[in-house]
């Protein structure tokens, strides 16, 4: 019999094992739901599949009463537009600190340490700040996400650039470039493919302080939907939105790691050449 | 042409070059054979700039070195000496481009098609016409460095320098780089300095070979002796007593690594 450690799954096999986590999950929350709602039908905690699909009904087809907005669609476009600039902003502040600090060793010795400094501030502290200085409008919500994973990306940027090997930065020499175009053709071009992968890992932080800003200061989002209705205790909207925020961020994470595969087919094949 | 004056060079407490005299005259074609870890590639770097001699001088034409690389000064690494993310012609094209003046290094219009045009040849004179548009990881490794060696001469250099360019490749691979390399130094007119683990490969191109090798050797401190030019032999020379002489010395070095 072969030892454990050598018995790989099939593709068949992978999927299964992959889905069945899930299923069983799914399974124990209906078997619990049903147990709950038959004791007592006005629970709130675990709702059925009937109510959550009834309750975002309401929020995602029907106009809402105060102002006949499609609430749903209102949140989740809201949430995604300041999510989205916020990291935009992020990678290109990241990229180009990141690039130039890793690029020329006299910005390195200026900016690294203030990087590695800052990076250790907790964002969220900062967010008072914020809306104080910027009051609580849409601003302060994007810039938390910005200043909450810019340094993050830039120090990765920033090593990655380092990684480079030495050798092509003397080989471009070599051919006579001066220093922006090494920093234009040789770095820059290498470094976008990884700006990406930065992107994916901070996205994650990027949730976190979206929702944490509309938490607290916001008319609309996801964030400020989940916190309003948890008053009522609302678990037939809680737990659906959570399943969407879920699925965008794995929609965004998916979508960039085909575009770095699309963009830039050179990436994946390593750098032995 | 090219000098050295009883230069040293060390890292720290490393001492790893020590007492090199030497003088090239251009067109030679110099071979370094020695043991891993003697200083052959600290030697190259001290002719690229990238690395500055601890005591002495290292003459260009009764100049100091300029100490960052620059045109007149081209190299081969064995990894790493072509852009990953550009294709074989683009690799090409960037060279000329990086010739010009501008922050961006790229050409427009009428100079890009020359450029494109000029690559072209060149990469048929080292037979990659047929994968001008591959990425340098779809190449064999004997296509990459036919590509960085293509690369490098298109900044007409009056130096090549090569470092270990073909430790990589099988030896059938080996004998059409050599062909290769020979007719290029011989078309271009170029000075070579070739570091090579094979000094069979050492004699077969060379004009002249250089064995590096500490000759002093305190097994306490490995490091606190440096390597010099212990043979120095034109090539032709290849009689029997010095290959003996060369082999036990190969031999003593594999007992004493
Ligand atoms: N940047 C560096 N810092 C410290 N030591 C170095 C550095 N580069 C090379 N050395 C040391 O110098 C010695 C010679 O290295 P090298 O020139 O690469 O040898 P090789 O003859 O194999 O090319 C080695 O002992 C190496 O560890
Ligand atoms: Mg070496």
């Amino acid at each position: 019999m072969k030892r454990l450690i050598n018995k790989t799954p099939g593709l068949r096999g992978r999927w299964l094992l992959g889905l069945l986590p899930f299923a069983l999950l799914l399974a124990l929350y209906l078997g619990a739901s049903d147990v709950r709602l038959e004791a007592n039908p006005n629970d709130k905690l675990l709702p059925s599949i009937e109510q959550m699909g009834a309750a975002m009904h309401n929020l995602a087809f029907e106009p809402s009463k105060r102002n006949g907005d499609y609430l749903f669609w209102v949140d989740t476009a809201s949430s995604l537009q300041r999510l989205l600039l916020g990291v935009a902003i992020a990678a290109l502040i990241g990229l180009v600190l990141g690039l130039l600090t890793g690029a020329l060793p006299l910005v390195t010795a200026g900016v690294s340490p203030l990087l590695t400094v800052v990076s250790l501030v907790p964002p969220l502290a900062l967010l008072p700040i914020l809306f104080i200085v910027v009051g609580l409008g849409e601003v302060s919500k994007v810039a938390l996400i910005a200043i909450g994973i810019t340094p993050f990306i830039a120090r990765d940027i920033l090593r990655r650039t380092q990684e480079i090997p030495a050798q092509q930065l003397i080989k471009a020499q070599t051919l006579g470039a001066n220093s922006a175009q090494t920093i234009v053709r040789v770095l820059l071009p290498q470094i976008l493919p990884r700006l990406i992968d930065a992107v994916r890992l901070s996205l994650g932080s990027g949730w976190l302080f979206l929702i944490a800003a509309e938490a607290i200061a916001a008319t609309d989002g996801l964030g400020y939907r989940i916190f309003l209705v948890r008053r009522y205790l609302s678990m037939d909207i809680i737990l659906p939105y959570v399943a969407w925020i879920t699925l965008l961020a794995f929609v965004l994470d998916q979508l960039l790691a085909r575009a770095n595969d699309w963009l830039f087919p050179w990436h994946k094949a390593g750098h032995e050449s | 042409m090219i000098e050295a004056r009883n230069l040293w060079k060390n890292y720290g407490d490393t001492q790893v070059l020590e007492r090199l005299n030497m003088t090239v005259a251009e067109g030679e074609f110099v071979t370094l054979v020695g043991a891993s870890g003697c200083g052959k590639s600290t030697f190259l770097k001290l002719l690229l700039g990238v690395e500055a001699p601890s005591r002495g001088e290292l003459l260009l034409d009764g100049q100091p070195i300029p100490d960052e690389p620059g045109p007149d000064r081209g190299i081969v690494f064995q990894q790493y000496s072509v852009f990953p993310h550009m294709t074989v012609l683009d690799n090409v094209v960037a060279a000329r481009a990086f010739q010009k003046p501008g922050v961006s290094g790229f050409l427009f219009g009428a100079a890009k098609r020359d450029a494109i045009d000029e690559a072209k040849s060149l990469l048929e004179q080292v037979g990659l016409s047929h994968a001008l548009d591959r990425y340098p990881h779809q190449l064999s490794g004997g296509m990459r460095q036919r590509l960085a060696i293509a690369q490098a001469l298109l900044g007409k250099p009056r130096i090549l320098l090569l470092d270990e360019p073909f430790g990589a490749l099988d030896p059938g691979i080996r004998a059409d780089m050599h062909e290769l390399v020979l007719k290029l130094w011989r078309d271009y007119k170029l000075t070579v300095f070739m570091v090579t683990h094979d000094i069979k490969e050492g004699f077969h191109l060379g004009t002249r070979l250089w064995v590096f090798d500490k000759l002093r050797h305190d097994p306490h401190a490995p490091n606190a002796y440096g390597a010099r030019i212990t043979y120095d032999i034109p090539v032709g020379q290849r009689d029997d007593v010095t290959l003996e002489a060369l082999d036990n010395d190969a031999l003593t070095q594999r007992n004493h690594p």
